[in-house]
């Protein structure tokens, strides 16, 4: 298990060098000119310019900027933002927890709906059920999800009124960050009615988000437990006149188990994504609007930072997986190493 | 599903019920404020959050106009070369009491002094701190302008200027201009953490900073010493809403008392709506196509002329606008002094733009429209108004290609020339006609490229230039309207329109005023029913 | 070659794909997408002919009317008009023209591009190999519609360079599918015959390889045609992608957010069409992948 944790670790650094090259690279080769873009139609001196660019380092040749960058990051720091002048790293750990929030709602949704219609699908393999729950979760899969996002908000909050369109808490409670998870401080906050509204503001962009991992996951439960079901010993036990329900129960869950932290690994990354546009249409205060904002603001420094944070998140839940991967699993470690 | 009824049963109907006990005012902003301090700055969304809110002025703008008033300083009077500006400081103003810091004394001359310095003085301790880059005050070249500022006593302060400059009063209650404490000041720099000054806020103004969550909240609470009476309201919030939809749909559930940039698409329906007070004003602004007149042919008077006959500007207003902007004739907008009505605007009549161009010997121009990627107060839509221009050049025989750039690209090439024709705009700064015409159109800010017309004509110029040297208004006046003249006739732009500032409000807000220079104010008489 | 042997291969390949036809139409649901498929190809194609104004032409008299089966709509335009009263059908139909060329360019990119990386990497092994693959890892690492808004961002917002982004982001998956094909097919004794025979290393991969693992790979385009005008869409959405008046559905989409309450239509019919046609790629894909692999086939 150590042997398999560090040869991980081991392909990790020359990725994670690889980022920090790309995140390097691409503010460079951005165009366009943050000096400019800070002083708006007021325009800056060419004397003020040349200033203000020597203070963020930009007149260095590039290999020594690489090199100093580098540095800073291996000491924890990723620079300042243009925009709030406040650390990148501290704006970014600031908003990570809304975003966490949001894509674990996303994702338990999607498993406590997706597992269950994968289930009974397999179950009821060929059956009008099947085949309307598999149509259905294609349709999911095929969702453009800034869309579905516009849909939602125009149905359920524009026309019917029934949840509120951003944010993640009425402003009538003052609700103290302590984890940054809304869902836990407003408990933690004496605030009557709090968790309520967190709830009530997580529901859309949750199920936005979590609409296409719903798909995947119920799709991918239903061929693995078809292959399961078409196992030998389930074939006996279904012989010795087990009911379909009891030989799912013992059997075929921890198959099932097995494709569903696979899936989430897989979908990490499209967690994320999404998260850029299901917050710039929710208006959560999470990092993919942030970053988003970053990149139109030629905020150079938070996109930087902000690229090297999240591949780190990918990353680090990538290892998490494969790590469970091997626990439920264990004839993998060995398969690998 | 069953999770989302659950959630609406709970969550419905607290919004409103609530509100009674504490009066708690909800401004939807559109926006983060980049930081707290309004001097390092330039977002209208952080004057906002800062220093309408958390601070004063030695001067400030009546609410409603750009009138100046007093403010931290009670009266103020200028030497007759208008070289000496003396302020009387107020008496027994209260900075606001903190998590972090607690005032031992009252504002006095040293404030005043510290807040200044610091930007002027590149010695000054705190001169770098938070990255040190004092935007208006550099854009307002205060640098040049200042010769000294002394403590006379500490309840008077005397600014010696270098040269005479009409409008600086006026500067002096712009948001750069925001008062610190020096006291906190000194207890940072003991403590090692000066950059607190700008994150942890402290003022004199009527409201007392909180706490702030990025991208999300911001909330104040009364100063209950305040010197202008405590206010009505007992705890502010800024809820930060970027989308103007959502924040629509949020003022319509009660979440919001008060919201900036309504969507020109909704106006209609916020007008019909009888929860909504929908006020408006026009706005201190100006958008305009500026012709690179250093180009052929647009160095032509004439095709200049053609072109700005060929466009519908009413077009323009209805599409782009939505009726929430007026057409603009001058480089001024009608709020600002000096405004010259008697000019005619060009009318749209694209047969006599076609026989101008011909007259002009042009024909089968091909040419470009440049189109900001960003949306400015004076034009909510680039993109849209350069899709409508295209197709009314097109009826006089001009084919006109869309170009577009990221924001600080399109700044910096436009700012060198590269363009045939440009969109822009401008907001005014302090309400002096000043703050338009020269910076936008004088001989200097054409070599500095702020001109974005390229334009430099001698008659207009030395007009402007006069007008800069005088103290009374009467006389500034008639050389502006002057100005105003020239320009039409040389057509160096199409002046396209001022924005109308539409600010929906909820019917219990009561007080509430809509500020020319575009911030939100929620002291002075605001208050919630 | 011989001429027998030719036409045993014709026969062969004949044959293969009748077996292929037989389970692909097995699936209704699988030709129902390839009949929607065709439908939309045929609106592309034709876009000029069939859409009933030009999608550019400003009808300013007629902005925001709503569809004909609204109050207020007119049959002149079935699906309602936009700000300007442009004929948002048209506009969609145009549109169909964009994405499916930007879902088809992406995929011929990242698949010609991954394929030949893929191939070189399972080939050569050693540092060639860990190099192309550690490259890969981090191209994944982070979420690929993040890595091509920056891309785009680099690049200059605009469709063509969206295409470019996207592909990008979707090269590593063809690279890893690829190399695992060669290495699993390498060992295998038809290509050592073929390399006894004295076949180089091109005509190895290219020739003996490659067409044994062309299934994974067909089944992988077309995901990725599916996600290509998601993507594409995404970014025209965020404004980094086609950009207005061009009616890329995205586009149209982001043109038309702040319509999105007083007209709906302009912002629900473009995103419409959007779920449908990649409902109809990603339904012809299923049928596709039972049909190509031969593992489900037998259940």
């Amino acid at each position: 298990m150590l042997r398999f944790l560090l040869q991980r670790l081991l392909v990790m650094i020359p990725v994670f060098f690889g980022v920090t090259l790309v995140a390097f690279g691409f503010i460079r080769a951005l165009p366009g000119d943050p000096v400019e873009v800070l002083a708006g139609e007021r325009g800056v001196s060419p004397e003020r310019h040349a200033e203000l660019t020597a203070q963020l380092g930009f007149d260095k040749p590039l290999w020594q900027q690489y090199l100093s960058y580098v540095g800073d990051v291996l000491q924890g720091d990723l620079g300042v933002s243009l925009v709030t002048n406040r650390p990148v790293l501290e704006e970014f750990m600031e908003l990570f927890p809304a975003t966490a929030e949001l894509a674990l709602c996303a994702i338990i949704f999607a498993i406590i709906v997706g597992l269950p219609i994968g289930l009974i699908a397999a179950i009821r393999r060929g059956s009008l059920l099947d085949q309307g729950m598999m149509s259905l979760s294609l349709v999911g899969y095929s969702m453009p999800i800034f869309w579905w996002g516009l849909l939602l908000i125009i149905l359920f909050s524009n026309t019917l009124n029934l949840t509120p369109v951003s944010g993640r808490m009425s402003f009538l409670f003052e609700v103290e960050p302590v984890t940054g998870f809304m869902l836990i401080d407003s408990l933690l906050s004496d605030e009557e009615g709090a968790f309520a509204s967190a709830v009530h503001h997580l529901v859309l962009p949750a199920v936005v988000l979590g609409t296409i991992p719903l798909a995947v996951i119920a799709r991918q439960t239903r061929s693995a437990m078809l292959e399961v079901l078409g196992e030998d010993y389930v074939r006996t036990a279904r012989a010795k006149g087990l009911s379909p329900w009891r030989i799912v129960a013992i059997h075929a869950l921890r198959n099932a188990m097995i494709t569903v932290v696979t899936v989430i690994g897989l979908q990490v990354a499209v967690l994320l994504a999404g998260a850029i546009l299901t917050e710039t249409i929710f208006g959560w205060p999470g990092i993919g609007k942030w970053i988003i904002f970053s990149v139109f603001s030629r905020d150079y420094f938070a996109v930087q930072g902000g690229l090297l944070l999240i591949a780190l998140c990918v990353m680090t839940v990538n290892l998490v997986v494969d790590l469970l991967y091997g626990l439920i699993n264990p004839r993998i470690l060995h398969q690998r190493s | 599903m069953k999770k989302t009824l659950l959630a609406v049963s709970l969550g419905l109907g607290i919004a409103l019920s609530a509100s009674a006990q504490a009066k708690t005012m909800v401004f939807c902003s559109e926006g983060s404020p980049e930081g707290f301090n309004p001097s390092l700055y330039s977002a209208g969304t952080t004057f906002d959050a800062s220093s309408q809110t958390i601070f004063n002025r030695l001067v400030q703008f009546e609410p409603g106009t750009t009138k100046v008033v007093p403010g931290l300083a009670e009266s103020w009077t200028a030497s007759d070369d208008g070289l000496e500006y003396t302020f009387k400081l107020r008496k027994g103003v209260k900075f606001h009491t903190t998590k972090n810091f607690t005032p031992s004394r009252d504002f006095n001359a040293d404030d005043i002094l510290f807040t200044f310095n610091r930007m002027w003085k590149e010695d000054h301790p705190y001169h770098g701190v938070s990255g040190g880059d004092y935007k208006y005050f550099g854009w307002m070249s205060m640098g040049d302008l200042l010769k000294s500022i002394e403590k006379v006593d500490d309840y008077t302060v005397k600014f010696t200027l270098n040269m005479a400059e009409a409008p600086f009063v006026s500067n002096m209650a712009m948001d750069f201009a925001s008062v610190m404490s020096a006291e906190y000041a000194d207890q940072l720099a003991a403590q090692g953490s000066m950059e607190d000054i700008d994150h942890k806020p402290v003022g004199t103004g009527p409201f007392v900073f909180k706490s702030y969550q990025k991208d999300a909240m911001i909330r104040y609470t009364a100063h209950d010493d305040y010197w202008g009476g405590r206010s009505n309201i007992d705890k502010l919030v800024f809820a930060i809403t970027t989308d103007a939809n959502v924040r629509y749909q949020k003022m319509k559930a009660g979440e919001c008392h008060v919201m900036p940039y309504p969507n020109p698409a909704d106006l209609a329906a916020m007008d019909a709506d009888e929860d909504i007070n929908l006020m408006r004003q026009e706005g201190l602004n100006v958008g305009y196509l500026a012709f690179n007149t250093e180009k052929a042919p647009f160095n032509q008077k004439k095709v200049r002329q053609a072109l700005n006959m060929a466009i519908n500007k009413q077009a323009i207003l209805d599409v782009v606008f939505k009726g929430a902007g007026s057409i603009a004739k001058n480089p001024i907008p009608p709020t600002i002094w000096s405004y010259n009505d008697a000019v005619q605007d060009y009318p749209y009549n694209p047969g006599k733009a076609k026989v101008l161009l011909r007259e002009a010997g042009v024909s089968g121009l091909k040419t470009n429209i440049w189109a900001m990627p960003v949306q400015r107060p004076y034009n909510p839509n680039a993109r849209r108004m350069a899709e409508l221009i295209q197709a009314d050049w097109a009826k006089v025989g001009v084919e006109a290609e869309i170009v577009t750039y990221e924001w600080g690209e399109y700044l910096k090439r436009s700012k060198e020339g590269e363009h045939d024709t440009v969109f822009l705009g401008w907001t005014g700064d302090n309400g002096d006609p000043d703050n338009f015409m020269y910076v936008l159109l004088g001989c200097d800010a054409a070599k500095s490229g702020g001109n974005r017309a390229r334009w430099c004509h001698e008659e207009f110029d030395s007009t402007l230039r006069q007008a800069k040297q005088i103290t009374d208004q009467a006389e500034r006046t008639k050389l502006y309207e002057q100005a105003q003249v020239i320009f039409k006739e040389e057509a160096p732009w199409v002046t396209i329109a001022h924005s109308v500032v539409f600010k929906p409000v909820r019917k219990e807000v009561t007080g509430f005023k809509v500020h020319p220079l575009g911030s939100h104010i929620f002291y002075d008489g605001v208050d919630l029913k | 070659m011989t001429a027998t042997s030719s036409t045993a291969n014709i026969s062969v390949r004949r044959q293969q794909w009748q077996e292929f036809w037989f389970y692909f139409s097995e699936s209704k649901t699988a030709v129902a997408g390839l009949v929607f498929l065709l439908l939309v190809i045929t609106l592309a194609l034709f876009a000029d002919i069939i859409s009933p104004h030009d999608p550019a032409e400003q009808y300013r008299q007629f902005a925001e009317i709503p569809p004909a089966w609204m109050e207020g709509g007119q049959i002149r335009f079935l699906f309602g008009t936009d700000y300007a009263g442009r004929d948002m059908l048209s506009r969609i139909i145009h549109g169909s023209r964009l994405s499916l060329v930007a879902g088809c360019i992406v995929v011929l990119l990242s698949l010609s591009i991954g394929t030949v990386l893929g191939l070189i990497a399972g080939y050569s092994r050693g540092w060639v190999e860990a190099i192309i693959m550690r490259v890969m890892d981090t191209i994944l690492s982070v979420p690929g519609l993040l890595m091509a808004l920056v891309l785009v961002a680099v690049l200059g917002p605009g469709l063509l360079n969206a295409m470019v982004a996207i592909a990008i982001t979707y090269t590593p998956y063809f690279v890893r599918l690829t190399r695992a094909s060669v290495i699993s097919e390498i060992n295998r004794d038809y290509v050592t015959a073929s390399r006894v025979a004295g076949a180089g290393p091109l005509r190895l991969m290219f020739v003996s390889v490659l067409p044994n693992c062309a299934a994974p790979l067909i089944v992988q385009a077309t995901l990725s045609f599916s996600t290509a005008i998601l993507d594409t869409a995404a970014l025209g959405f965020l404004g980094m992608g086609a950009q207005p008046p061009m009616p890329e559905w995205g586009t149209l989409i982001a043109e038309n957010r702040d319509l999105m309450l007083s007209a709906p239509w302009t912002v629900t019919l473009p995103g419409l069409a959007i779920l449908l046609a990649v409902l109809a790629i990603n339904l012809m894909g299923d049928g596709l992948r039972d049909a190509l692999d031969p593992k489900l086939k037998r259940s």
